[in-house]
């Protein structure tokens, strides 16, 4: 038996369409990822059309230099996972192991100073529902503001932490030597959803720190 | 570059390139939000994340290296979600001011 054929499922009639049928199926989860926050993206624009004037000031409550500073690293943390992903086309384990573990450091960071940045929310008296004590110009609309902040952060950030569990497998996958030049769909796919991640976060970005700013 | 097996492997270089250019968009997304452009900075500020989003999408989700049915798929994400927003907000927008909508 040729070394590529004890990569190749018994179903799929070359390694071609392994990998493309796997690729294709993240791609496919990710499509409906994005109706699922479509769903939270479409609900902030119609709030913020209705009630512009409370979502600026709202939004001039968030630090835009901590913001910033976390993109970055976001940014950064998608760097590392394309290397990750690298590493695994070549069948390099121990790439795939190093630049996962950078990958998850990054992601640990941004997920601490997303929580820095929620207890001071909470020192702030910008909870809504529960600790709302902020004094407003522009009325409850800048509380509605805060739900779709916190809402929107945390799937986020909850998508992060899934990430972050998935990325404990592919180490252990790496530890065992499991990716070779044939056979990698795990950190690839791992990847696709990573960046997806990091693409939800660009959008979130302006979209809740710079509005109305000048 | 390709392997044996037919798969594209971005270099280092390449990859490190593609971060530098995500992280200068994230810088002028910032600075141009300070500017007082009226009415286009909100749209403005959509398509530099658009340009981010698309840039990811091409090289670190290797789309440009994709087949195109992988493409279709993304494509048709994109248009679904373009469909769910557009046609709620005409929905909202088009509607008579009720009486203390928020509360």
């Amino acid at each position: 038996m040729h070394a590529a054929d004890a990569q190749l499922d018994h179903h799929f009639d070359d390694i071609h369409q392994q990998r493309e049928a796997a690729g294709l199926g993240m791609w496919l989860f990710l499509a409906q990822e994005v109706m699922f926050f479509g769903g939270l993206f479409g609900a902030y624009t119609i709030y913020r059309l209705l009630d512009y004037a409370a979502f600026q000031e709202a939004s001039h409550h968030l630090d835009v230099t901590i913001g910033a500073v976390n993109t970055a690293v976001l940014i950064g943390s998608s760097l590392t996972m394309a290397l990750a992903v690298r590493a695994g086309q070549l069948g390099n384990n121990r790439g795939v192991s190093i630049f996962v573990l950078l990958t998850m450091l990054l992601g640990a960071v941004f997920l601490g100073v997303k929580g820095i940045e929620y207890s001071d929310k909470w020192h702030h008296g910008l909870i809504p529902g529960l600790h709302f004590t902020a004094e407003t110009v522009a009325g409850r609309g800048v509380e509605l503001f805060f739900v779709f902040y916190f809402v929107m952060t945390g799937m986020h950030a909850l998508h992060m932490v899934i990430g972050v569990g998935l990325m404990l497998w592919v180490l252990r996958m790496a530890a065992q030597k499991r990716f070779t030049p044939e056979r990698h769909a795990w950190v690839e796919n791992l990847g696709l959803y990573w960046h997806f991640v990091d693409i939800v976060w660009i959008f979130l970005f302006p979209l809740l720190y710079l509005i109305g700013r000048h | 570059m390709q392997t044996d097996s037919g798969v594209h492997v971005s270099s280092y270089g390449f990859s490190f390139l593609i971060f530098a250019v995500l992280l200068v968009l994230t810088g002028v997304t910032v600075g141009v939000a300070y500017v007082d452009l009226g009415w286009i900075n909100t749209p403005l500020a959509l398509l530099i994340a658009g340009v981010k989003a698309g840039v990811v999408l091409a090289y670190f989700m290797h789309l440009k290296w994709s087949t195109n049915l992988t493409v279709l798929v993304a494509i048709i994400g994109l248009l679904w979600f373009i469909i769910l927003v557009a046609f709620t907000v005409a929905d909202y927008m088009s509607r008579v001011p009720v009486q203390g909508w928020l509360g």
